[in-house]
């Protein structure tokens, strides 16, 4: 009897040793500070080149980030380089930690951003000539543009940390987001669904080609918006009998909470109740910034899909 | 109490015809045939003949070859769609007519007393402030959109009574206070960037997601407002010729522009809130009318009512099927195919116009 206790506690010790060591190397991990001078001697100045831009060199590890769309935001603080953003703007409610001001991104505003006297503006587009007036002004910008492709995402996520003294977190948090959408894809059962993503409730839609479409292509899903999108935007406005005579395994609705949608309204719409996704409880509430956000947070994203197919293949 | 006979030799200068029985005749029957072809076609592809026979089945009883879903796209969907868009088309042609008989101006339209800004400030603030209601018969976009067009109205009226109460004054009123409530909307819009794109897909109008309940909703507005203002024509037409003759003839100017602007606010703000903003029915219609079948009021009215009601349902049709699977917006296909035969009109009329 001594003896197979006695392997017990070894294990145990072992278990509790390894865990310690885990945790410990977690604690240094998201504990970056000591260890980020001399990482960043290697790193600064660094060169980054954003997709479709031009090549900006940043001389200095930024200390003072101000990041102007929600997307880039959660990758920011994702990679590890949250402690050096000074601002954040009013759509960027994630993490909860995010410096959230009433800067818009869609708007910018120069003086409300130089406020902030960043060494690193981070937008998502050039609105309204904001770069040339940052850059007057001696500021760094760095336009991260929307991913429109899942390699994309993963582009960005390395270009963010590379340009905030984070290059090695952020190739590791893309391989593990790639890695976790490869396994999510691979663990999902492979059926013939189709399915209707609803971005507003005037039915704009978003096809397979856009960004949220390739998340379900992973899941060999079939988009019944494709058919609609004449003009190659990516997310036409479909019309209500195409939506019921197209009759869709699955809705996904990503409008629940700019216009309050859940699988109860859905079924009351004309017409709609008659629908196999709603009869078959199919109609899926997703988070609208999960789903309109490129960030890591996408993974999350796909799990809600994923688990969605799940059950849409038993029923 | 002014006879009939003194009324008729009052109006000298006003083409002095009535609405004739054929003329009424064939326009309903135009309408009919508008809406028949309009539900048996649309976006997704039944095929006609099957809607016939769903239709035929639906009234002896027999056997329909559509499914259900494709059974409730024709009656929940499709057909539904067609009769709102024949009231909107109709609310806002013969309000159009209305404002430009009490305006005595050519271009006046049913949005010129604030109805369009007021509502679409109010729809822009439930969009932002987004409300979560449920269990009630309509949304709260629809319910504010019409409490804002005719709050906005009362508002004018309010403040051009205020400041001597003339057609005149009220227009200008009118001006002031659509570009008030606009600023108040552009503002709360920048306040909230990110619900722009749903303000604006209100703001542009359609009836992609309409069935029964707007229909039932806005009916009775649109309705007794379509009786009102046909009986009012002859008022409307005594009106053309100047305040001092109706006055003379027994007419009280003031009481007749209430009950019409009342009647004509009302079916505007029915119509604006299940449709949003579809501009250009209200003012072409009427003038297409006017160029076709004379300018007497007791004709504009209630031609301008079928002639929006048929204009209008063609307009969504396109909406609905040009790009299908795809929606375009209304108010594009209004302006689109409305300006060009618009003009089409005037040139054929060139010699009639004064």
């Amino acid at each position: 009897m001594s003896n197979p206790n006695r392997r017990r506690v070894r294990r145990l010790a072992a278990i509790a040793l390894v865990s310690a060591l885990v945790t410990a190397g977690c604690a240094q991990r998201a504990d970056e500070e000591p260890a980020a001078p001399k990482t960043e001697q290697k790193q600064f100045p660094v060169t980054v080149t954003p997709p479709g831009g031009e090549p900006l060199t940043i001389e200095e590890r930024p200390e003072k980030i101000v990041s102007l769309s929600a997307s880039n935001t959660e990758t920011l603080f994702a990679v590890g380089a949250g402690k050096q953003v000074v601002a954040a703007d009013e759509q960027s409610n994630y993490p909860a930690e995010a410096p959230k001001t009433d800067l818009s991104g869609l708007t910018p505003n120069v003086e409300a951003i130089a406020k902030y006297d960043p060494d690193l503006v981070v937008l998502s587009d050039d609105a309204d000539g904001i770069v040339a007036a940052l850059q007057k002004l001696d500021r760094q910008v760095l336009v991260v543009p929307a991913a429109a492709t899942l390699d994309d995402l993963y582009t960005s996520i390395e270009l963010l940390g590379e340009a905030t003294g984070h290059a090695d977190e952020a190739k590791d948090l893309a391989d593990r987001t790639r890695d976790d959408l490869d396994k999510l894809a691979a663990d999902t059962p492979k059926q013939d669904l189709t399915y209707y993503h609803e971005l507003d409730t005037t039915f704009f839609s978003a096809t397979s080609k856009t960004f949220i479409g390739q998340v379900y292509d992973l899941f060999g899903l079939t988009n019944i918006a494709d058919a609609a999108d004449k003009d190659g935007s990516g997310y036409p406005q479909l019309s209500t009998e195409h939506i019921l005579q197209s009759d869709p395994d699955m809705i996904f609705l990503a409008d629940t909470k700019c216009c309050a949608q859940n699988a109860e309204t859905v079924a009351k719409r004309p017409g709609w109740r008659n629908l196999g996704a709603v009869k078959n409880g199919n109609v899926v509430a997703l988070d609208d910034d999960l789903a309109s956000r490129w960030g890591p947070r996408v993974v999350d994203l796909a799990r809600s899909i994923s688990d969605a197919v799940a059950k849409a293949s038993e029923g | 109490m002014p006879t009939a006979t003194s009324r008729e030799a009052a109006r000298p200068d006003v083409t002095p015809t009535r609405l004739r029985p054929a003329v009424l005749v064939g326009s309903v029957l135009a309408l009919v045939v508008v809406i028949t072809i309009s539900t048996l076609l649309g976006a997704a592809e039944l095929g006609w003949t099957r809607v016939v026979a769903e239709i035929w089945a639906q009234l002896t009883g027999g056997v329909s070859p559509l499914s259900t879903i494709e059974a409730s796209i024709v009656w929940e969907v499709r057909l539904p769609r067609v009769i709102l868009a024949g009231l909107v088309g109709a609310a806002l042609a013969m309000a159009g007519a209305a404002f430009q008989g009490v305006f005595r101006n050519p271009l006046a339209d049913p949005y010129l007393l604030g109805a369009a800004a007021g509502a679409g400030m109010a729809a822009t603030i439930v969009v932002v402030t987004a409300p979560s209601v449920t269990g009630w018969i309509i949304g709260p976009l629809p319910l504010a959109a019409f409490a804002g067009a005719v709050g906005g109205v009362t508002l004018t009226w309010m403040l051009g009574r205020s400041a001597g109460g003339g057609t005149a004054v009220l227009l200008l009123a009118g001006v002031a206070v659509a570009s008030f409530l606009t600023a108040i909307q552009t503002f709360v819009q920048q306040l909230n960037t990110d619900t722009i794109k749903q303000v604006y897909s209100w703001m542009l109008g359609g009836l992609n997601t309409t069935g029964w309940q707007e229909v039932l909703l806005t009916l009775p507005y649109i309705g007794l407002a379509g009786v009102v203002l046909c009986l009012c024509g002859r008022l409307l037409d005594v009106l053309a010729v100047g305040d001092d003759e109706a006055i003379s003839l027994g007419i009280r100017p003031g009481r007749v522009r209430i009950v019409v602007l009342l009647a004509a606010s009302l079916a505007t703000a029915a119509a604006v809130a299940v449709s949003g903003l579809i501009g250009f029915v209200g003012i072409v219609v009427p003038h297409v009318v006017r160029l076709l079948a004379g300018a007497s009021y007791r004709v504009v009215v209630p031609l301008s009512l079928l002639g929006g009601a048929m204009f209008l349902i063609v307009a969504d049709h396109i909406a609905r099927t040009a790009f299908a699977p795809a929606e375009l917006p209304i108010g594009v296909i209004t302006a689109f195919t409305g300006a060009p035969f618009f003009l089409l009109v005037l040139r054929m009329n060139r010699g009639r116009l004064r």
